[in-house]
């Protein structure tokens, strides 16, 4: 492969016999060797084409920020650099990494395939739909917004009605050619503009008719108000992810296929054409994936008691990964006042650290403030250059399907098979359900049976990728092993809490005294009712301390107390938390317990109304599968304390395990948003290499 | 792109035949009896009160074998220019449509779009248009193969379902009173889809809680709020009356048509 050649390089020169001594005169890390240039071809919103030459280790930034200089771009923070595979999926280049990386990855890891030795294609993009575009600074800034929403509307992806496609068309005329003028404008005059994906005479007879009520407004304006029209639009900056949810908890069956849209205000979810749920960012209290499932964690209503979680089935792995990253950028980028500072655990934590590592909106609005150039001048002639590629797959379908087609009469006997029929397109492999292994057909593990991983994924350490027989094994064994560790772990005494803890923590309240009673009360019906199924069985009631109004900083509860051993990495994480904990912060304590699927299981389209803005919490968190082999042990109970101040999010997961009969306490304190190892694997990798 | 929320130039309604007393569909166990003369002269009055308003009428005449005819609101929903004419919910009213099809395509010139899917079903009762967004409920009369129907005719907008155990249409319950402003009745059932509604809507409404259900049907007409009358629902019409609402309020007399379950709304297409 390409990407190889430079490690390759140094690795010959290290094969050098001794005896060659005129060549290896200095250690091959510092001899210098000519800078190996990769051509990359941008393919820009106006349909022209940007080659540029870089060093091939060069980063995603380096080619971003040239591409904005080229376009004289300042208020770059709305866009990315993407790769398109053929199927129309969008990856976005992270920029802080080395670009000749991630195209390894996508070959490898998307089954993409890049001509080798040729130059590297990409597209330049919209990657923040600003909520009011007239807030922009800069009129070019605005221009290239209007040629990505003019690209989204022509291939499908922002559909407008008969009206709204004249409306839009209008503007761009208008901004395009300026006022209409009769002795110019002969009657043929927008042929050679493309308003829909499938323009009639009349759609043209309906612009001309527009265009005329607009003179006298600059191209400038011409834009905002295309802008303005296109903003309101339902799908406008909604990025759109096919998904699959299980429609009844007991039912076994696939799942209703689904779209997961992520846009400025949060997560949107469509069933067909349908808008079935919608959560807003201040509603959602976690974002984790797992496998190929992605979970959300959503806030109790104003008359629930408990949080609810939701999970997704994406097509694979990655699929959810990207999903999660979309997640995560997009809640960064519109809801914080500046990113997540990068992580400091002191624990030893294989996972990478993704986050977020451009400006929020609200720092590019502050920047962007400051910007004091006379407006640029530049062109606006993308029609012209528009050539006649077929349209390509609309919005709801699948990637592939008959293309969705905006019509001014819809025939509805011709209409695009709804996404029902899409799953016999998913068989077909047009989106492969499985990750390198034939789909599971049945399996969607929801938050019930996957609860175990969840959890030991999240608190111990993610490791490598097992195939699916392993894991099966693995998964089979655990569960034996935990059902008898349990056995075991109920029929220990409690021991005192070390040092450490009691120090810190305050007498216990009623209320935990309430809380631990309940925990045992629940671990003893566990006793009771034997039987092993797949983990974890808790019958029961559910056990979740309802979240209390924080009236006052609410105080750690104790279970650690039963513990008889902290290893110590823990102790240091607690010096951590002393050292860094923020005098007056709100702190929300919650118990979160394994509960029985079908009380686990949220109605996602039960009513929940809006709950009061608050300060919120909200954590990421990637939950890696696989890891080397080790046995995490039974988890007892685990609990998650969040506090917050105005730029940073504090998570301390306090989980109770018992291994090998052995009961175990660790503390894991998370800062902002954890990431995959599968980064740190080729990082490890690489660096091996060379 | 939309013209400000409740600005119309016509109304097409529908006159009301003789077999309306003994043959229109009811919800309730047992018939009240419409006076016919009587039901008439308050539709008069409510075309006049559209008229009024500034709105051209476009009457089309009543049919006796379709006894439900003239709740037209049932036959299509119009927004922007465009007509989705509907497949009623119940068989024994799909006959009404043709004649309000053909009033929409060839007098008013709209595009029609016509839900000829034989699993989808829609009462134009069940769709509510905030001017932002569209509110289909999931009733006896509306299934989800409709609410797709309408979600593809009108792509600028979100389309959210809200399922309707109880009650005939979500509009029964449910409509607008002003721009932004929501009128929801107090019994539970509307309770219920007015959270729905708040927990999945696109954007934000204010409400106005209406003591009883049936008030709750209301109109916002160029400027105007249309709502019930102070002697068939005191407490509900006093609600409109001193509500903190800048626009003009005026009454309209329905007592008769609401005894086999018409409300304001059911009266009029408004385009």
């Amino acid at each position: 492969m390409p990407s190889e050649e430079g490690a390759n390089e140094v690795n010959q020169q290290d094969a050098v016999p001794a005896e060659n001594k005129t060549e290896v005169k200095t250690s091959p890390v510092k001899k210098t060797k000519p800078v190996k240039m990769q051509l990359c071809r941008v393919l820009l919103l106006d349909g022209t084409e940007y080659e540029v030459e870089l060093d091939k280790k060069a980063k995603g930034q380096q080619l971003f920020d040239m591409i904005c200089d080229h376009l004289n771009l300042l208020e770059k923070d709305y866009f990315g650099i993407t790769y398109r595979d053929p199927q129309d999926q969008k990856y976005w280049l992270d920029p802080l990494k080395e670009i000749r990386k991630q195209i390894k990855d996508l070959e490898e890891k998307e089954n993409v395939i890049i001509p080798p030795g040729g130059p590297w294609v990409f597209g330049f993009n919209v990657k923040f739909y600003p909520p009011d575009p007239a807030q922009l600074q800069e009129d070019i800034t605005r221009y290239q917004l209007s040629l990505q929403i003019r690209d989204d509307i022509l291939k499908g992806r922002l559909p407008c009605s008969f009206v709204t496609h004249a409306l839009l068309g209008s503007y761009i005329v208008q901004s395009e050619l300026g006022d209409y003028d009769p002795e110019e404008h002969s009657a043929d005059y927008l042929s050679e503009f493309k308003f829909a994906p499938n323009q009639t005479k009349e759609l043209e007879e309906k612009v001309m008719e527009l265009h005329k009520t607009h003179k006298g407004q600059t191209p400038a304006e011409a834009e905002l108000h295309y802008l303005e029209n296109a903003k309101k639009l339902a799908m406008y900056g909604v990025d759109l992810h096919h998904a699959k949810v299980r429609q009844d908890e007991k039912d076994d069956s696939e799942g209703v296929e689904i779209m997961l849209g992520v846009c400025a205000n949060g997560l949107l979810i469509y069933r067909d054409r349908l808008r079935i749920n919608r959560f807003a960012w201040p509603k959602i209290l976690k974002i984790s994936f797992k496998r190929s499932n992605f979970y959300i964690k959503i806030r109790p209503g104003e008359f629930e008691q408990f949080e609810s979680t939701i999970g997704f089935k994406l097509p694979n792995h990655r699929a959810a990964k990207r999903l999660w990253k979309v997640c995560v950028e997009h809640h960064t980028f519109f809801r914080l006042v500046s990113p997540e500072p990068p992580p400091k655990s002191k624990i030893l934590f294989l996972g990478s650290k993704f986050r977020y590592s451009g400006r929020t909106q609200h720092q590019t609005r502050q920047i962007s403030a400051l910007i004091d150039r006379p407006a640029p001048n530049f062109e606006r002639t993308l029609s012209k250059r528009f050539s006649s590629k077929s349209m390509d797959a609309g919005l709801w379908t699948s990637p592939g399907y008959a293309p969705y087609r905006e019509q001014n009469r819809p025939d509805l006997s011709k209409l695009p098979p709804d996404m029902s029929a899409s799953a016999d397109a998913v068989g077909a492999g047009k989106l492969p359900y499985a990750d390198d292994v034939p789909p599971q057909g049945d399996e969607i593990p929801f938050i019930d049976a996957d609860t175990t991983d969840d959890f030991y994924s999240a608190y111990s350490r993610p490791g490598a990728q097992k195939s699916q027989g392993e894991k099966d094994a693995e998964q089979q064994r655990r569960q034996k092993n935990i059902h008898e560790m349990k056995m075991e772990f109920l029929s220990q005494t409690p021991q005192p809490a070390p040092g450490g803890w009691d120090a810190r923590t305050p007498p216990k309240t009623l209320s935990q005294q309430k809380e631990e009673k309940e925990e045992h009360e629940v671990a003893a019906a566990v006793q009771e009712t034997v039987p092993p199924v797949a983990e974890p069985e808790v019958n029961g009631t559910e056990t979740h301390a309802a979240p209390p109004e924080p009236a006052a900083p609410e105080e750690l509860t104790n279970k650690v107390d039963d513990d008889d051993e902290i290893p110590n990495v823990e102790n240091a994480v607690v010096d951590e938390l002393e050292s860094q904990e923020p005098p007056t912060v709100e702190v929300k304590t919650e118990t979160v317990k394994y509960v029985a699927s079908d009380e686990a299981q949220p109605e996602f389209t039960s009513s929940v109304p809006i709950v009061k803005t608050e300060s919120k919490t909200i954590t990421y968190e990637q939950n890696e599968d696989g890891e080397p082999d080790q046995d995490p042990g039974v988890l007892v109970s685990a609990q998650t304390v969040t506090s917050e101040t105005i730029s940073t999010t504090t998570t301390t997961h306090i989980t109770k395990t018992v291994k090998g009969g052995v009961a175990e306490t660790r503390i894991e304190k998370r800062i902002v948003i954890t990431g995959d190892t599968d980064i740190d694997h080729d990082q490890t990798t690489d660096d091996a290499q060379q | 792109m939309a013209a400000a929320f409740g600005r119309y130039h016509t109304a097409v309604v529908r006159g009301i035949p003789d077999s309306v007393r003994y043959d229109a569909l009811i919800q309730a166990e047992q018939r009240d009896y419409v006076d016919v003369e009587k039901a008439r002269q308050e539709h008069a009055a409510y075309v006049q009160a559209l008229r009024d308003l500034g709105l051209k009428i476009v009457e089309l005449p009543g049919a006796e074998d379709l006894p439900d005819c003239p709740f037209v609101e049932d036959c299509a929903v119009v927004c922007n220019g465009t007509a989705l004419v509907t497949r009623p919910g119940h068989s024994s009213r799909r006959g009404e449509v043709h004649a309000v099809k053909k009033v929409l395509e060839e007098d008013l010139g709209l595009e029609v779009v016509h839900m000829v899917e034989d699993e989808a079903t829609m009462d134009g009762g069940d769709v509510l248009f905030t001017g932002k967004e569209f509110f289909v409920g999931l009733s006896n009369r509306t299934n989800e193969a409709g609410a797709r129907i309408l979600a593809e005719t009108f792509p600028d907008y979100s389309v959210t379902t809200v399922p309707i155990a109880r009650g005939l249409h979500l509009k029964c319950f449910c409509t607008m009173a002003a721009p932004d402003v929501m009128a929801v009745g107090e019994g539970p059932e509307a309770q219920r889809a007015w959270q729905e509604i708040r927990a999945r809507g696109d954007h934000k409404y204010a409400v106005l809680n209406i003591p009883d259900d049936g008030a709750a049907n209301c109109m916002f007409v160029n400027g105007t709020i249309m709502h019930c009358a102070a002697d068939e629902f005191p407490k509900s019409a006093k609600t409109f009356t001193s509500a903190r609402l800048e626009y003009p309020r005026v009454q309209v007399p329905n007592k008769e048509l609401a005894k086999v379950d018409g409300s304001l709304t059911c009266l009029s297409l408004l385009i």
